[in-house]
């Protein structure tokens, strides 16, 4: 064998990975629906009036339970976003308030929220938000979708997936909702999401599929709200290389020439 | 490249210079002139490689810890603030956690390398003792780094490798209290992982310029094994292998792209995008890919105190390598017993890291054992035994000149091979 197949034997190996999720299901496996994203790929951007529906399902319907830490009024105006204008989005802050130090007696002082302020979080804390959610903590969602193999496609499948039969071999506990793509099938989120739950600005119709498919990419922004930057300094870089690399691919070829 | 070359100051700065600190010399000598062997191959370029992957991650750390907070309250969401709203930050954090990856298989490549064409025996073995030595604290910063992150396996990563040391008997609890500055794994040790994270990469640079030293002692091994002869055998160093090198390093810098621009997290654990937590144990707690080979070899005994003797005993016994492998030919071009136990050896390598990201049961625990009992026979056994049996291919008499060496003796007494123009 020579050495070069052993690098590309090694390569090989290494970037071998199962993209499989498959989740078992009273016998059953699901694997991730793909309803296709525009931000995928090398040269994917994320489709703008998706990412505005889908804060329209986060705020009036996730954000009642589930917070997003990491996340300012600001970046829903911020480039490669959802790109709400300044003023939309000072407008979205103000309808929510937030207690910001003191006043001369020592009271706390509640305004309302300003762009540069972090959203809202539904509950005070952890142990508020177990108490509401039947001992279940709904996790923040700044992160989901690079918490989560597969992210966006799993993210799409769960929230599409409530209706799927329950097979009746299964035995649930009734706190519990069945859900073929949740780890387990048991999941302590009852399903969120109904036809023309919310009314989008722009006439697309709310189905569940489509509110699913919105907030997934929605989610996917907010998980990493520099993707298209990095996709696209990525293009020079890389563009860069390959000319640099044949620059010095020629220059070995001459210097090495009369090396023998 | 003529061997009695020698430096000369050009000028009135550098002849003055040269008289009470000879910096230009040095250079010209280590760098521009040194001699080195004309056929090298690109296994050769990794250390070129490598010298630039720690500069890299030493730059891009010292930034990162610009805007880090090692606090168990605060980690976690300083990471996400660099990536977020620090200028560049994502770019930054990206080159440094795929970098370590990148690190690790170059470092991979350069060992694998050296084990194919003996680079490890005399007069070398200083030059690898060296090299084990960088690789184990590469192994304990790149471990203590994945602990920064403050996610669900970085915590609980940190959990299960430091309760190793609690397996050492009698002292082990001791020693694994002042490793965690407490009983778990908390805001203590997370201070102290970044102050050592801090601190190795440095005393990292310190062991490779005395690896580049011995290097520039014994000067390069390469593809035959055979010594380098007179000045026809090399070449300088400087442009033929600076530019190789630096070709080399685009190529790498490609693949290393990809990674950052294309697929920045899918060498890490998607858990780790969820914030420690001491009450909420993940399901499958595995190492960064690098040290997989290790963990299998850790999970394959039953014992915990002997997995963790063979665990660490799997690179300590890197060190003896240049005395159990006592072969006087030292490419395996020429030795094809040897490159089939090698090859075999990678194979089992590899192996082992997939099977260190499987869980522990059937068939993988029992490919596991198999994998780690060759790893060690390999160097244990099959390296002594072929040192004294295995009868080399014919082989050239220098690396000019590729006639067939007839004077290569075999020394009847011991079965040694004694390639009389080679000693």
């Amino acid at each position: 064998m020579k050495l070069s197949q052993i690098v590309i034997i090694f390569f090989s190996l290494l970037f071998m990975q199962s993209n499989e999720n498959l989740i078992a299901a009273g016998g059953e496996t699901y694997k991730n629906l793909k309803p296709g994203f525009s931000f995928e790929g090398p040269f994917g951007k994320f489709d703008r009036e998706s990412l505005k529906r889908g804060y329209k399902v986060y705020s009036e319907v996730c954000s009642s339970c589930h917070g997003m830490k990491q996340l300012s009024y600001r970046n829903l105006s911020q480039k490669g976003g959802p790109e709400f204008s300044v003023e939309r989005v000072k407008e979205i802050a103000a309808d929510y308030f937030i207690i910001d130090g003191a006043d001369e007696y020592g009271d706390p002082v509640e305004r309302s929220r300003v762009p540069s302020d972090r959203f809202q979080a539904p509950f005070d804390n952890k142990d508020a938000a177990k108490a509401s959610n039947n001992g279940a903590y709904p996790p923040d969602l700044s992160l989901i979708v690079k918490a989560r193999s597969d992210g966006a496609n799993y993210i799409y499948s769960l929230l599409s997936g409530y209706e799927e039969p329950m097979p009746d071999s299964l035995n649930i506990d009734d706190s519990l909702s069945y859900n073929p793509w949740f780890p387990g099938a048991a999941i302590a989120m009852t399903q969120p999401l109904y036809d023309e739950m919310v009314e989008y600005e722009d006439g697309t119709e709310a189905t569940i599929k489509q509110m699913s498919y919105d907030v997934s990419n929605f989610l996917s922004w907010a998980a990493e709200p520099t993707m298209e930057e990095r996709k696209s300094l990525g293009l020079i870089v890389m563009g860069f290389l390959i000319i640099f690399l044949f620059l010095m691919f020629f220059s070995v070829r001459r210097l090495f020439k009369d090396v023998h | 490249m003529n061997h009695d070359y020698e430096y000369t100051p050009s000028n009135g700065f550098t002849k003055w210079l040269d008289k009470r600190l000879p910096l230009m010399r040095f250079a010209d000598e280590n760098m521009l002139s040194f001699p080195t062997p004309k056929n090298l191959n690109y296994f050769w370029t990794f250390g070129f490689i490598l010298t630039l992957s720690l500069v890299t991650q030493i730059i891009t750390g010292i930034v990162l810890a610009m805007h880090y907070t090692p606090h168990v309250l605060m980690a976690f969401d300083s990471i996400e603030h660099i990536m977020r709203d620090v200028n560049y930050g994502w770019l930054i954090r990206y080159i440094h956690a795929n970098g370590a990856s990148m690190f690790f298989l170059a470092v991979f490549i350069h060992m694998f390398r050296s084990l194919y064409y003996g680079s490890y025996k005399e007069p070398r073995e200083i030059l690898w003792i060296l090299g084990v030595v960088i690789f184990l604290l590469m192994i304990i910063t790149a471990f203590m780094g994945y602990v920064l992150v403050w996610g669900q396996m970085s915590f609980w990563g940190a959990t299960v490798i430091t309760n190793l040391v609690a397996t050492i008997p009698v002292v082990g609890e001791s020693i694994l209290t002042l490793l965690l500055g407490g009983f778990s794994v908390d805001n203590p040790t997370l201070n102290r992982f970044f102050s050592l994270h801090y601190l190795l990469p440095f005393v990292i640079f310190g062991v490779v310029i005395l690896h580049i030293w011995a290097l520039h002692v014994t000067g390069n091994n390469n593809p035959t094994g055979i010594s380098v002869k007179d000045s026809n055998d090399t070449i300088s160093f400087h442009p033929y292998y600076t530019v190789k090198d630096l070709f080399a390093y685009i190529v790498f810098l490609l693949m290393f792209s990809y990674f950052i621009f294309y697929n920045p997290n899918i060498l890490g654990h998607p858990d780790n995008y969820i914030e420690a937590d001491a009450m909420v144990t993940p399901a499958h707690i595995v190492p960064e890919w690098y040290l997989l080979p290790f963990y299998a070899i850790l999970r394959a005994v039953p014992d915990k105190l002997m997995g963790v003797l063979l665990m660490f005993g799997s690179i300590a016994v890197l060190f003896f390598l240049p005395w159990l492998d006592t072969m006087k030919v030292r490419s395996a071009r020429y030795r094809p017993v040897y490159k089939i136990f090698y090859f075999t050896f990678l194979i089992s390598c590899l192996l082992l890291g997939y099977l260190g990201g499987q869980a522990p049961e059937g068939i993988y625990l029992f490919l596991s054992r198999v994998c780690t009992i060759y790893y060690f026979a390999f160097f244990l056994v099959v390296m002594p035994l072929l040192s004294r049996y295995e009868k080399p291919s014919a082989m050239p008499i220098g690396i000019s000149n590729p006639a067939i060496d007839t004077s290569i003796e075999i020394d009847e007494v011991d079965g040694d091979l004694v390639p009389s123009a080679n000693t």
